[in-house]
């Protein structure tokens, strides 16, 4: 096998460490701890699943692949403790920027009693840590941080028990302090966690039907207990990444590596007649031409090679015979006439019809109505796509920063047709995900031209074809109408939404990603797509809430193929949701804050008590911590070339509370909008690092407010045309706001409220800003814009139509 | 292919290469230094920047013929016998970075901005880092850590003597 060259520097070193001969898979497999799967595919169709659990006989274990997952029943698959007392920790997780790395070592470390910077950690490499599936749906520290603090509590609980052996006293006679352990009446008699296991297995069977339920025996630490847990000590990435020495998947090399670039269809759903290879088998370095169906790619021995040969190849292409898309401009009044493909059925616990809305519309004192629209929106990565593949020996490396390293794995051993135990992903860092590399398209591809070739293959996308082919968020319009009683409270609520959500892109699966696409595979059908209600919890006697999917013309091989970006339709429902309960304020000539709390304080029994409580508590920590005044929006205007106003939204994610105050200058003469201020008060629950939590909201904050100030895909009949940095702008320095306030609701670390276990903190502070900026544009001119983006020119022309 | 001699972070370095390839992937390909990024290959982002006689390049839009003999400097080559620039420095100590990618581009900037304007305003940071881009957001930590670095930088020097004020 090739001598790898890229094994990520941390992995490295833990393997040097761990033990200078045997490698951390061989560790493993000497004590039985690696689940070997079969696939009867690839075995020529012989039935081994049956036979397959454990890899204990010696004929199961010489038709294994060299990469057999960890079993994560083991404890030894999750924790190592090295004779220098330090300790490894491996979990099936990826970081994807937000410090999620750090809280699972302050997490194990806390339950392990071992100081933080004695304890270090691997993440994503499929052959070497358990498959927790990676990162996504905000669901690291809430979902996966369990099963790691249990097995962490466990360790701790057989070492107790070594120690006890040693010294001839009971466990409840012993002290655990930072890794070393002492028996309480006389403490000269103690050992290191190194002295007790350092080097050796703890052969230990965990239980749980599944990952997620991974348990020992031992209890968690209360948490007026934590010590770890609770505080701030800084990333632990951090500094290779500004000194230069980190090793991203970008980075990957390997003996006899070549590059290759893609050439995409000029527009979406061409389809592929002829390649004329002769124009360019004269550039320098030119290996080959791929291409099957409708995918195609150009090899070359340097980079710059790869990208030349791929501008300059001549394929000729047949354009469809009909439109693939409405244009940009047209793409609401299409979905808004389309025959939806489906309605969404509700996740929600509360009912999507409740009381009698019509009757309560009928007969209410004022009735507003209103559509909104927010567009297809790129995830745009700041590093466009990219993987390498290492097709030696009849295994496949693939060097990734897939934030689901290990369905990649699956996914590419099913489209290459190879067992899944040749194949391994080892995920490095890379630019933020937010979903993108969910359906790792570049990894595919790396690991199919690496097939090809025979050699290593490095794909990278260029910008172009990221900004113009990588998954979507879907676009939503929005048809509301809300009743108001003579009082001024909301007595009815429609909300009808449609989503472009059809044929919704899964996990890396090997019928779905683009390459695959591209090629003509297909899964049964499309994935249906789908939606969610607005997340707030007023109270409203009557409500109807409807969903609805529809379809672009072109399903396949579209440039506007959704996916999950960040929430993944949060913001575009907030955006709506949030900006129609200011325009009910508006019509009540109510406070939008005193308005909000009035229908969140509203007598009901709908068993949302405490998720209401805390809404609550978020409403009143942001009105607080920005100073607000209670009076109605808008505010007089202004007689300046600049208007100021502050708006307010808010919602809720799972068990995540947050809400947002934006304070904004409009200039009345460009339309141009700068929030100046945001704050942002946030409930996740238990918080495990303050600091790295803030840092997380503050580009939560950020990243919604460049959804709603700059971005939006644009696209004619036949491709997108906004492909590039000035044609899908995004948020910039000059944009950031002068002032952003973080209220922590649940303290830091949360001493009012320990029994609140830790809630997720990735997406929810993104969904709530779109309004917020929204309705403070309002406040500040009395202008209410309906549709994303808020770019100067919308905003000029609607305060133009206004007369503002 | 032809020969083209390189000067970057105090080392010669003599490549048989197409003198009109971008300098990035020379940097990075060939010298195995990663620290500047692909980010866009349109100079649009700041990804690949580096420095060369005091300014900031982007060197996926800068062919390799046009910096011959010229002194480059990449992100490997700030740090100064081991230790850390102060704007580096200061990335740490503000937890600056997400996911990081972008940032080789904000620090070579805001290096570039502390040696032309030691105590730059609001305004002229924003300014000077505006076509560098994050998609992260982290656009505020930046900015934030460009004026601890500054007067970092400030402090450092023998004849300011002075408080900078932020």
């Amino acid at each position: 096998m090739t001598a790898f060259t890229n094994i990520p520097k941390q992995v490295e070193e833990v393997m040097e460490k761990w033990n200078g001969k045997t490698s951390r898979r061989n560790f493993l497999k000497g004590s039985g701890l690696l689940v070997v799967s079969f696939s009867a595919g690839a075995m020529g169709g012989a039935s081994l699943l049956s036979s397959s659990a454990s890899a204990q006989g010696p004929a199961v274990a010489q038709a294994a692949g060299p990469y057999p997952d960890p079993d994560f029943k083991q404890l030894d698959s999750w924790i190592v403790i090295h004779a220098d007392s330090t300790a490894t920790f491996y979990v099936g997780k990826t970081d994807g920027g937000q410090g999620t790395g750090t809280a699972f070592r302050q997490m194990m470390s806390e339950e392990l009693d071992i100081a933080f910077d004695k304890t270090s950690l691997i993440m994503g490499a499929t052959d070497i840590t358990v498959d927790q599936g990676g990162s996504g749906g905000s669901d690291a520290i809430e979902v996966d941080g369990w099963p790691m603090r249990r097995v962490a509590a466990e360790a701790r609980r057989v070492l107790l028990e070594l120690a006890s052996a040693r010294f001839g006293a009971p466990v409840d006679q012993l002290v655990v302090s930072e890794g070393v352990i002492s028996v309480k009446a006389d403490p000269a008699k103690k050992a290191s966690y190194g002295e007790l296991i350092g080097g050796k297995r703890f052969n230990i069977t965990l239980t749980g039907n599944n990952i997620n339920a991974t348990t020992g025996v031992a209890k968690l630490k209360a948490v007026q207990e934590h010590k770890i847990v609770g505080q701030s000590p800084q990333r632990y990435d951090i500094p290779a990444k500004v000194d230069g020495s980190l090793k991203w998947a970008v980075d990957a090399k390997a003996p006899g590596m070549v590059h290759a670039r893609n050439v995409r269809p000029p527009v979406a759903g061409a389809k592929l007649v002829s390649i004329d290879e002769s124009s360019v088998r004269g550039i320098p370095g030119f290996i080959k031409v791929v291409s099957k169906g409708n995918y195609v790619a150009v090899v070359c021995e340097r980079e710059e090679q790869a990208i030349r040969a791929s501008r300059q190849l001549k394929v000729n292409w047949q354009k469809p015979a009909t439109p693939s898309f409405p244009t940009s401009e047209n793409l609401f009044e299409y979905m808004r006439t389309a025959t939806p493909t489906s309605v969404v059925q509700s996740r929600t616990q509360t009912p999507d019809v409740m009381g009698n809305p019509d009757a309560a519309l009928a007969s209410a004192a004022k009735v507003v109505e209103a559509e909104y629209d927010f567009p297809f929106q790129g995830h745009t990565a700041f590093g466009p796509a990219h993987a390498m593949a290492d097709p030696s020996d009849g295994q496949m490396t693939i060097w990734s920063n897939d934030m689901k390293a290990y369905g990649l794995r699956t996914g590419v051993a099913e489209f290459l047709g190879m067992p899944r135990d040749r194949v391994r992903v080892i995920w490095q860092e890379g630019p933020q995900l937010y979903g993108r590399t969910a359906a790792d398209d570049a990894g595919f591809e790396a690991a199919y031209l690496a097939k090809e070739i025979g050699r290593p293959v490095r794909v990278q996308w260029m910008r172009h074809e990221e900004t113009a082919w990588d998954v979507k968020g879907p676009a939503f319009a929005f048809n509301l109408r809300g009743g108001l009683d003579a009082q001024g409270n909301v007595v009815a609520l429609e909300y009808k939404a449609r989503t472009a959500d059809y044929n919704h892109i899964g996990y890396n699966e090997p019928n779905t990603v683009l390459i695959a696409q591209l090629m003509g595979r297909r899964p049964k059908g499309p994935a249906p797509g789908g939606a969610a209600n607005p997340a707030e919890l007023y109270v409203i006697p009557n409500r109807r809430r409807t969903s609805e999917v529809v379809a672009m013309p072109l399903v396949w091989e579209s440039p506007l193929r959704v996916g999950n970006l960040r929430d993944p339709n949060g913001p575009q429902i907030t955006f709506a949701a949030e900006s129609f309960f200011d325009e009910l304020a508006a019509a009540a000539k109510a406070d939008p804050v005193e308005f909000r709390l009035r229908h969140l304080t509203a007598s009901t029994d709908d068993g949302e008590e405490f998720l209401r409580a805390r809404s609550i508590a978020v409403v009143k920590a942001a009105a607080a911590a920005y100073g607000w005044d209670n009076r109605p929006s808008p505010k007089p205007l202004g007689t300046g070339k600049i208007l100021t106003g502050r708006g307010f939204s808010y919602c809720y994610r799972s068990e995540t509370l947050v809400a947002e105050i934006a304070e904004v200058e409009v200039n009345r003469e460009t339309g141009h909008v700068w929030v100046k201020r945001l704050v942002c008060a946030h409930d996740c629950g238990l918080v495990i690092n303050p600091e790295g939590l803030r840092r997380v909201i503050q580009g939560n904050l950020l990243h919604g407010l460049s959804r709603v100030l700059h971005e939006e895909v644009q696209f004619d009949t036949e491709k997108v045309t906004s492909v590039d940095w000035l044609t899908h702008p995004t948020l910039t320095h000059a944009d950031a706001p002068a002032r952003i306030d973080i209220v922590l609701v649940n303290g830091d670390p949360n001493p009012n409220r320990p029994d609140l276990p830790p809630y997720g903190a990735g997406e929810a502070a993104c969904k709530p800003t779109g309004a917020a900026v929204a309705n403070a544009i309002f406040d500040a001119t009395g202008v209410r814009i309906r549709r994303a983006p808020l770019r100067a020119k919308r905003v000029l022309e609607a305060l133009q139509a206004a007369r503002v | 292919m032809s020969n083209i001699t390189l000067k970057v972070n105090g080392r010669t370095h003599t490549l048989d290469i197409d003198p009109s390839t971008p300098l990035l992937y020379i940097l990075r390909n060939d010298l195995g230094l990663q620290g500047p990024h692909f980010g866009c290959g349109l100079g649009q982002c700041g990804a690949c920047t580096v420095i060369i006689k005091g300014a900031a390049v982007r060197s996926c839009i800068t062919p390799t013929s046009a910096v011959r003999g010229s002194e480059i400097t990449t992100l490997e080559g700030l740090a100064q016998d081991g230790k850390l620039h102060p704007v580096q420095q200061a990335w740490i100590d503000e937890q600056v970075p997400q996911c990081g990618f972008c940032q080789n581009g904000q620090i070579m900037n805001a290096k570039v901005l502390l040696d032309r304007n030691p105590n730059p305003t609001d305004a002229e940071v924003r300014e000077w880092m505006d076509r560098t881009l994050c998609r992260c957001m982290t656009y505020y930590s930046i900015q934030a850590a460009i004026k601890r670095a500054a007067k970092v930088i400030a402090a450092a020097r023998p004849a300011a003597g002075k408080e900078v004020v932020a």
